[in-house]
């Protein structure tokens, strides 16, 4: 048991941090830093922007999407050095968040199950940033039962025409491909009616409408296909076989693993270490310091809980369904801690203004953001479904439409 | 980095699970619950023979000179098994406290001791209720002897020796508390034995009138030797604690499984599955803090204070959580005393406070993250 690197990852480690010092955008550092808790903000710039161009330089440097082969854009790294360079790149990697569901979910997709042309096409300029992917799953019906999707492909000669709705896509407004799961028969049980494609977000008939959150931002997007035409080339896997696909888009969302999951500790234990109560430092409290006590094992449980699972890749081990628990935990202490910094602020807890904010405004803004996190990419609900019967091997939920033609499922409640 | 115990400490693992599976069942656990025995003495010659005492002992002084990383993988299969034997009090804390602090005589005297089963050893720390603390260290040392009463001390009625933290001076400061061996059966030491919630390991208070000792480690150093002791136990302790609580969750899972209501197996309810999820989440968060805790422990490294808090609090906190929704997956089977549930529930309740409570790590924790956090 050991935190060393290898002689081998050492060198990794040395060569990586020269490149970063020598190429990292140094004028966005402090910014960057300063933005926590997976809300990037840059005040005078344009953060896909910034993105792009940070994206483009490693990719010229062979440092973008490390772990892919060399001739689809990676570096054919091993899962280690992929982690040593998530550490090494440090605040710089939050400029990667316009590319993670294209690198983390639809590249590998493309990869598993695409033609060689399509990967040598799309594969490159996925990784350098140049072409952003969104992944076009979830619909107004269809959220944790997925399968229960209506949006319909039609083959028509050699294409393939799209009619219907997808929601919670994130990034589709500046997306120029997306990963789309649509039903092909309606004849047949829900799962096996399903195919998945890719298109071009530019298509006809393809229209993105911002959706306006909760929390008065706007980061997630309804799409809506009229008419729209898909080359039966743009096919990922066999008619039919969509459900089997998406699997393999969800089971590498589990692969990356050690991936930047914020918990809100570092940020509670700054802001209780500063706030001055009335009897002194809020972190000289015994009920703060408890509350503090059991988020921070909590926090450091998952941080050694993906080095675990770190130490199982670069066995070659495949992680398992076990690291659901990232975001589980991490979503609702998110809340928790939000809702208790703003606790100890008292009356003014609420206010929102410049002149009011402690810390930014950052624990009003993780308490207005935080519901989503603990309902998108599979909800709390979701997750102990997939540890009860993945993990622990309990039975599945009893599906009153598993067998059922899926035109034959009803569709309202009462 | 190889955040993982080798392939040599799970072979350990697997034939210290497969040693206790066969020498403590549930069955030889109920022999002490019952008040049958004070403890398991067979299955105590077994542990030594198989050379688990003295596992992280150095071979110099009679044992296996293997590591705390191995003797991080049986303290698990310990806490699984719920072994009714002193292994924590003689273990973790005498050996420990002697390998820290103890003369090369004293090592010589009793560590051979310890590793062969000859010798139960124990930690005379607490005077009454409170959490660790040198002002509540009340037991004076005085011309080679000790004065006053400790309890509770765990294991203290079948304990030979004690290693007793006493008070050598008044300045107010940590450096008024020494270490001393005590030899448990000499005279001036009354032994009352303390009924506790977990009956399956025993309590004593021992009261001590003129009882000679022998000073472990320089006067004035006893309270950082104790800090250390109890530190290092923490994570070993932590292992015991996720064994357990991995066991508690496992007895819920099986029973979910086998157990019909309303026509199908309760773990295929949605409740039932939600709170075995949330027993899993809290005992492998537990798991990689304690995983942290041993390489600390095994590395001695600069932090070990924190690390060893945080496996405690979490370690503490899954086995409780476990315990406790173990019961309530096995409904009104999992509260008689036929069921094992409840030895899970004393022993999670008791450990959780053994070394000091939850608030004491808590507050450790904390104190140590600013200590980290300042430098």
């Amino acid at each position: 048991m050991n935190f060393d690197d290898t002689p081998q990852e050492a060198e990794f480690r040395a060569v990586a941090r020269k490149w970063i010092a020598a190429n990292a955008p140094k004028e966005f550092e402090e910014e960057l830093s300063k933005s926590s808790l997976g809300r990037i903000r840059l005040a005078k710039h344009d953060m896909v922007e910034v993105g792009k161009a940070w994206q483009k330089k490693k990719a010229e440097g062979g440092w973008a999407c490390l772990h892919w082969p060399r001739e689809y854009g990676g570096r054919g790294a091993t899962p280690i050095e992929r982690v040593i360079w998530q550490q090494e790149e440090g605040v710089y990697g939050k400029l990667t968040q316009p590319f993670q569901i294209g690198e983390g979910m639809c590249g590998p997709t493309v990869m598993a199950w695409g033609s060689e042309d399509a990967k040598r096409r799309y594969l490159p300029k996925l990784a350098s940033g140049e072409e952003i992917w969104c992944q076009l799953f979830s619909e107004p019906s269809a959220g944790s039962d997925v399968a229960g999707l209506r949006t319909r492909a039609e083959k028509k000669g050699d294409n393939w025409v799209v009619n219907g709705q997808k929601i919670w896509t994130s990034g589709a407004h500046y997306s120029d491909y997306g990963l789309l799961i649509a039903r092909t028969d309606p004849n047949v049980p829900k799962h096996k009616g399903l195919t998945m494609f890719f298109l071009d977000m530019k298509s006809p008939g393809v229209e993105v409408r911002p959706i306006k959150q909760a929390n008065g931002m706007q980061e997630f997007n309804e799409v809506y296909f009229t008419d729209v035409v898909i080359p039966d080339s743009q096919r990922l896997g066999a008619v039919g076989e969509g459900w089997s696909v998406s699997l393999t888009t969800l089971m590498n969302e589990r692969m990356s693993i050690g991936s930047r999951l914020a918990t809100g500790v570092p940020e509670m234990f700054e802001f209780c270490s500063n706030l001055m109560l009335e009897d002194g430092l809020a972190i000289d409290d015994p009920a703060v310091r408890s509350k503090l006590a059991s988020w921070a094992v909590k926090a450091s449980g998952l941080k050694y809980t993906s080095y675990r699972a770190i130490s199982a890749l670069s066995k070659g081990e495949r992680p398992g369904p076990e690291n659901s628990i990232g975001k589980l935990v991490s979503g609702l202490m998110l809340q928790d801690i939000a809702t208790y910094a703003m606790d100890l602020e008292g009356a003014a807890g609420s206010l929102t203004g410049a002149d009011e904010e402690q810390a930014n405004g950052q624990f009003q803004q993780m308490l207005l953001s935080s519901p989503s996190m603990r309902i998108a990419g599979g909800t709390d609900e979701i997750l102990r479904n997939i540890i009860a019967e993945r993990v622990l091997g309990l039975p599945g939920d009893i599906r009153v439409d598993k067998d059922v033609p899926y035109n034959k499922i009803p569709t309202k409640g009462r | 980095m190889n955040f993982d115990f080798s392939d040599e400490q799970k072979q350990m693992r697997d034939e210290a699970r497969k040693f206790l599976s066969e020498q403590c069942p549930p069955k030889a656990v109920r022999e002490v619950l019952d008040g049958k025995a004070p403890y398991d003495k067979a299955l105590w010659k077994g542990l030594a023979e198989m050379g688990f005492l003295g596992v992280a002992i150095p071979e110099q002084f009679g044992g296996a000179g293997a590591g705390h990383l191995e003797l991080c993988v049986i303290a698990e299969e310990m806490g699984r098994a719920l072994a009714p034997v002193p292994f924590s009090s003689t273990v973790y804390l005498a050996a420990e406290a002697i390998l820290i602090a103890g003369s090369d005589a004293q090592k010589q005297k009793w560590l051979p001791k310890i590793a062969s089963g000859d010798a139960i050893g124990t930690l005379a720390l607490f005077e009454g209720k409170g959490n660790p603390s040198p002002k509540a260290v009340k037991v004076t040392a005085n011309g080679g002897v000790l004065n006053g009463v400790k309890k509770p001390v765990a294991d203290g009625a079948i304990a030979d020796f004690a290693v007793v933290a006493a008070r050598t001076g008044s300045s107010g400061r940590e450096s008024d508390i020494s270490l001393f061996i005590v030899d448990l059966k000499a005279g001036g030491v009354e032994v009352k034995s303390l009924t506790n919630i977990d009956l399956t390991r025993g309590q004593a208070e021992i009261t001590f009138k003129d009882a000679k000792a022998e000073p472990l480690g320089p006067a004035g150093e006893g309270w950082s030797v104790i800090t250390q002791v109890l530190d290092r136990a923490a994570v070993l302790t932590a292992f015991e604690q996720v064994g357990g609580a991995d066991r508690a969750l496992e007895m819920g899972r099986d029973y979910a499984l086998d157990r019909i209501a309303f026509g199908r197996p309760i773990g295929s309810f949605q409740a039932v599955k939600h709170m075995l999820a949330d027993m899993y989440v809290s005992a492998t968060l537990a798991r990689s803090n304690c995983y942290y805790g041993a390489w600390a422990l095994s590395t001695n490294a600069g932090e070990l204070p924190e690390a060893a808090a945080a496996a405690r609090i979490s370690a503490t906190q899954a086995f409780q959580h476990c315990a406790k929704n173990n019961i309530q997956v096995h409904g009104g089977m999992g509260f008689t005393w036929e069921f094992d549930c409840h030895m899970y529930y004393r022993r999670a309740n008791a450990v959780a406070l053994g070394l000091g409570s939850l608030s004491y790590w808590e507050d450790a924790l904390i104190d140590r993250m600013r200590k980290k956090n300042a430098a």
